[in-house]
């Protein structure tokens, strides 16, 4: 195998994208099942220079993070369930002081500590809701290693570009499979970099009055520009503001930044969608044995399609509705309960021909489970 | 430079109610920082939520005004990621050690370098006069109707127990020691904590009958006395006041700098 190629584990691709996304800091509390990202990158970062805390816990992991990124710096912190309810407060405080960051979260069973080393796709909801207040959120998850590499990139690219935090929705599977990797040669995915105010020493500095195109150029704490930053509602120094134009704006401002985009943000893959009379649509770990029924029912000539979504939310609405369009049924495959499956339903024309195919008992869901049920949707009896 | 080319006088006049400590604490930090002549780009102040939080909109420094509790917990992050730079955290009672805590001890325990400034007023300004573990017993609070019974933390006997290396407490009435103080706590490499008893005339002095700010005031100058004084030993209720810890122990970005030097080896 030459060096780019490599036989690893999910947690491993993520910490290889992370490097070459160019991670500065991390601060992380170990947990399973995501703690050989915590553990690779305390290895790993001060050999470039980088910096690695382990923290007291996710609310100080994440908070400091925060902290690294207004100095300039690419952050990420990871955990799973427990870690990521902690750190609920200040994810909304990372979006509304609008503080580029990555947020991973191995997902495993719960509520409460759950099943701590089986996996689970349980906290779809939580990554879009778990913060209080309105807001807006990117959440991108993959299904095999080379996918984990390449939205964890992403994650960092669009956190710089949407001064925004970003979470990677993993989940235990994937997260401890191993397969191969290769790491794409530097340069071969385009990395976007923090965009510093050009303006000049003793000018005023707006750092949250967004330019024409609506992003907002950074100044890193310690640099020319001395500026606030709050978790208050703030006019464009940064200084507290409870004017109700201030706050309609900013609020408008945070969400419409995301929600605009959505078709934009949207990353998903499509299979056999032209003459599908049925389509699974899929994610994660889950999508594995969605896709591998559809591509072995298609050699029988049964009429399936397959849509696996990489990016959960902002839910790409428009297009799964136009995916589901001519289709006879829409079967949802995923490790919970019916959190994408909610999301499908609004999307789409007809919510009852859309059905869920799960499993939430830590098991893996095997083309054996999606094929008995599907053959009951399909009207084949069991 | 002046004092006033400290302060963001855009954002006046302050929040703070007419008699409040947390002002007082503000102008003692300012003289103590121009007096070091530290650059204003050099410096980032952090706090969290509370009255006394609402300190670091009023300077002009790089500012970072986070949330209840986690003010230490994002200075971290800073300070990690810059360590040439000066980092100040002023913090209230209930957010450096109630919900704060345990951000407290563990930013002591490393013994990374940053000023933490303790603003205890004994209470819950913000929300409106609850009590804090900094309260003490028999103190009349809106959740303490029959008084409280719980007792408070030392913060100078807590701060010394968890690590820190430079621990003194002063007082809204002697400005002047404020000011040396603080000077020496920058200066100091190392984890410290600066404890500032610092008046809310609005709920704790009202709740209590503590009287007027300029009264409460008074009481920091009778009740508190120079560590190990004659005074001290003839009555041990007053409280000590003064420079307890100042010591040399290895500080956590420079132990860092350390782990990046063997990794680079390979
Ligand atoms: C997570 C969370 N819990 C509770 C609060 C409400 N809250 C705001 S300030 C505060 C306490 C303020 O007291 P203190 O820290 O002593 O500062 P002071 O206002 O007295 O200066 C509380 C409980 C909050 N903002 N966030
Ligand atoms: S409530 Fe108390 S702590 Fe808050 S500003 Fe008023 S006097 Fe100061």
């Amino acid at each position: 195998m030459s060096d780019n190629v490599k036989f690893v584990q999910g947690n491993e691709a993520c910490v290889e994208a992370a490097l070459y996304a160019g991670l500065d800091f991390y601060a992380g509390y170990p947990i399973t099942p995501s703690s050989e990202i915590t553990e690779g990158l305390s290895y790993r970062l001060p050999q470039i220079g980088g910096k690695f805390i382990q923290m007291e816990d996710e609310i100080a992991s994440l908070c400091a993070i925060i902290g690294a990124s207004l100095t300039g710096s690419k952050v990420m912190t990871a955990t799973s369930g427990p870690g990521f309810s902690l750190m609920q407060e200040a994810l909304g405080y990372a979006i509304m002081a609008e503080i580029p960051c990555v947020i991973v979260d191995v997902q495993r069973g719960g509520p409460s500590t759950g099943l701590p080393t089986q996996g689970s796709q349980g906290d779809v909801n939580q990554a879009r809701w778990g913060t209080h207040g309105d807001h807006a959120i990117i959440a991108l998850t993959a299904s095999n290693h080379q996918d984990v590499f390449a939205v964890t990139v992403e994650a960092f690219n669009l956190a710089e570009t949407y001064r925004t935090p970003v979470v990677l929705l993993f989940d235990e599977i994937v997260a401890h499979m191993r397969e191969r990797l290769v790491i794409p040669e530097p340069g071969e995915i385009p990395l976007v970099g923090r965009l510093r105010t050009s303006v000049k020493e003793g000018v005023d500095y707006h750092p949250y009055l967004p330019r024409e195109d609506g992003r907002l150029p950074m100044s890193d704490f310690g640099g020319v520009h001395r500026y606030n930053v709050t978790g208050l509602f703030h006019d464009m120094w940064g200084f507290p503001s409870s004017e109700p134009q201030i706050v309609h704006g900013l609020l408008r401002h945070l969400v419409d930044k995301l929600e605009n985009r959505v078709n934009q943000l949207a990353w998903f893959k499509e299979y056999y969608l032209e003459d599908a009379e049925h389509l699974l649509i899929s994610y994660g770990s889950a999508a594995r044995s969605a896709r591998h029924v559809v591509e072995k029912r298609r050699l029988r000539g049964e009429r399936l399609g397959f849509l696996e979504l990489q990016t959960l939310w902002p839910f790409p609405t428009d297009i799964v509705r136009d995916k589901c369009a001519h289709v006879k049924s829409v079967i949802v495959v995923e490790l919970n309960m019916g959190q994408i499956l909610q999301a499908v339903k609004l999307a789409v024309d007809q919510p009852e021909k859309v059905f869920l195919v799960n499993r939430i008992d830590g098991v893996f869901i095997t083309p054996t489970d999606i094929l008995n049920l599907l053959r009951l949707i399909q009207g084949k009896g069991v | 430079m002046a004092v006033k080319d400290y302060l963001r006088e855009r954002f006046f006049p302050h929040l703070w109610c007419p008699g409040c400590g947390h002002g007082m604490v503000l102008n003692g930090l300012v003289q103590a920082i121009e007096k070091l002549g530290v650059s204003r780009n050099e410096i980032v102040m952090v706090s969290g939520i509370g009255c006394s939080s609402r300190i670091t909109g009023y300077v002009d420094f790089h500012t970072l005004h986070t949330i209840h509790g986690r003010a230490l917990a994002f200075a971290t992050g800073v300070k990690m990621s810059r360590p040439e730079l000066t980092l100040i955290v002023p913090m209230g009672d209930g957010d450096a050690l109630a919900i704060g805590g345990n951000h407290f001890i563990h930013a002591a325990r490393r013994n990374i370098d940053m000023t933490a400034i303790v603003m205890n007023n004994r209470i819950y300004g913000m929300t409106g006069g609850q009590f804090s573990p900094l309260s003490g017993e028999n103190v009349s609070a809106t959740t303490a109707p029959y008084l409280t019974i719980d007792p408070s933390f030392d913060v100078v006997e807590l701060s010394k127990a968890a690590g820190a290396t430079y621990v003194a407490r002063t007082t809204t009435y002697h400005i002047k020691q404020m000011q040396d103080i603080i000077r020496q706590a920058i200066l100091h490499e190392g984890f410290s904590v600066v404890e500032i008893l610092s008046q809310c005339p609005t709920y704790f002095g009202r709740k209590n009958k503590a009287g007027s700010a300029v009264d409460m005031v008074k009481w920091y100058k009778k009740n508190t006395t120079p560590i190990g004084s004659k005074a001290k030993k003839e009555n041990p209720e007053l409280v000590e006041r003064g420079i307890f810890v100042q010591e040399e122990r290895p500080e956590y970005c420079k132990q860092y700098e350390k782990i990046v030097q063997t990794a680079m080896k390979g």
